[in-house]
C-alpha cells in the first residue's frame, strides 16, 4: 500500500500503524528500544536503592524528610490521566479522526506539562529548603539521577509529540504518519509505567522509611 | 493480514464492526483506567496509614504497581493484541535482566 495515498474513512485500515514495511519495522525496533530502556532504568533504580539515605553527616535530609504524600499524589494523577488521554487519541486515530486526535494529544502534552512544572516546583524546593542538591550526598546524586532521568523523559515526549502534531497538522492521516503518532503515544505510556515504580519506590517506600 | 478483520465483502459492515470492536476496547481502557486510580489510592493510603508496619507495606505496594504496570503494558500498550510476541520477548528479557541488577545492588553490595 502506497503511504502517501490520501485515504478515506472507508479505506482507513485496521491496523493503520502496521500496514507498510516501515511501520512493521519502525514498532519492532520501538519495542526493542523499550525492552533497553527497562534495563537502563532498572539500575538506576538499583543504584538508587544502594545509596538512598546514604549522607555524610547526620543533620542532612532523609527521604522520610524530604517526601509529602499530596504533591507525589497530584503527579501521579497527572501522569496517569494522561496516559488515558494518549489511549482517547490513538482510538480516534484508529476511527480516522484527525481533529479529534490532535485535540487529545494536544491534551496529553498540557497534563505532561503540568507534571513537569510541579517536578521541577519540587526539585528547586529540595534544593532551597533541604540543601538536598546533585552533590550534596550520594543519595542526592542517585535521586536526582533517577527522578531527573524520568523527567527528561518527559520533556523529550512532550517535544516529540508537540513536533509531530505541528508537523502534520495540515497533512492529515496517512500511512506515513499513523504508525509515528502510534509509536510516541507507546513511549508516552512507558514513562507512565517508569512513573508508577517511581512513585512506590521512591515516594512511597521513603515515606514508609 | 493477521490482525485484519474478518471481510464480509461488505465494506460498510466491516466499518461497522470496527466502530463497534474499538469502542468496546475503548470501554475496557476506561474500566482499566479507574482501576489503576483505584490501586494509586490504595498504595498512597498504605503508605500514609500510620497503624501499618513497613514489613507489611512495602511489599503490599510493590503488588500494586506491578498489577498496575501490567494493565497499562496489556491495555494501554496493546500487548494484548495478536502480533506482539517479539514486544513481549524485548520486554519481559530486559526486566529480566533489570530485577537481576537490581537484587545483585541490594544484596551483594550493601551486605
Amino acid at each position: 500500500m502506497a503511504t502517501e495515498q490520501k485515504m478515506t474513512y472507508e479505506t482507513w485500515p485496521a491496523s493503520p500503524e502496521k500496514q507498510t514495511l516501515e511501520a512493521k519495522n519502525k514498532f519492532l525496533g520501538f519495542w526493542f528500544f523499550l525492552g533497553g530502556e527497562t534495563v537502563l532504568f532498572a539500575s538506576l533504580f538499583a543504584t538508587y536503592l544502594a545509596l538512598k539515605d546514604k549522607v555524610p553527616s547526620s543533620d542532612m535530609a532523609l527521604a522520610k524528610d524530604l517526601f509529602e504524600i499530596p504533591l507525589a499524589f497530584i503527579m501521579t494523577m497527572l501522569l496517569l490521566t494522561s496516559s488515558l488521554t494518549s489511549v482517547y487519541a490513538m482510538y480516534h486515530m484508529k476511527n480516522f479522526n484527525f481533529k479529534k486526535m490532535q485535540l487529545w494529544l494536544g491534551i496529553t502534552v498540557l497534563l505532561g506539562l503540568g507534571f513537569l512544572g510541579l517536578e521541577i516546583y519540587e526539585f528547586n524546593h529540595y534544593v532551597h529548603e533541604f540543601h538536598h542538591s546533585f552533590t550534596s550526598s550520594a543519595f542526592g546524586s542517585a535521586f536526582y539521577t533517577l527522578v531527573g532521568f524520568h523527567g527528561a523523559h518527559v520533556a523529550f515526549g512532550l517535544l516529540w509529540i508537540t513536533t509531530l502534531m505541528i508537523r502534520n497538522s495540515k497533512r492529515g492521516l496517512s500511512l506515513y504518519n499513523a504508525p509515528k503518532f502510534y509509536v510516541a503515544s507507546l513511549y508516552w505510556h512507558f514513562i507512565d509505567v517508569v512513573w508508577v515504580f517511581i512513585f512506590t519506590v521512591v515516594y512511597l517506600m521513603g515515606m514508609v522509611g | 493480514m493477521a490482525n485484519q478483520q474478518p471481510n464480509s465483502g461488505n465494506p460498510r459492515v466491516d466499518i461497522e464492526y470496527r466502530r463497534k470492536k474499538s469502542a468496546e476496547e475503548m470501554r475496557h481502557q476506561v474500566i482499566t483506567f479507574a482501576l489503576m486510580i483505584f490501586l494509586t489510592i490504595v498504595a498512597f493510603v498504605a503508605a500514609g496509614y500510620e497503624g501499618f508496619s513497613g514489613w507489611f507495606v512495602v511489599p503490599f505496594i510493590l503488588i500494586l504497581a506491578l498489577v498496575q504496570v501490567v494493565f497499562q503494558l496489556y491495555y494501554f500498550m496493546h500487548m494484548s493484541h495478536k502480533g506482539h510476541e517479539a514486544p513481549a520477548m524485548f520486554l519481559y528479557s530486559g526486566a529480566f535482566v533489570g530485577f537481576i541488577t537490581i537484587i545483585a545492588f541490594l544484596t551483594v553490595i550493601w551486605w
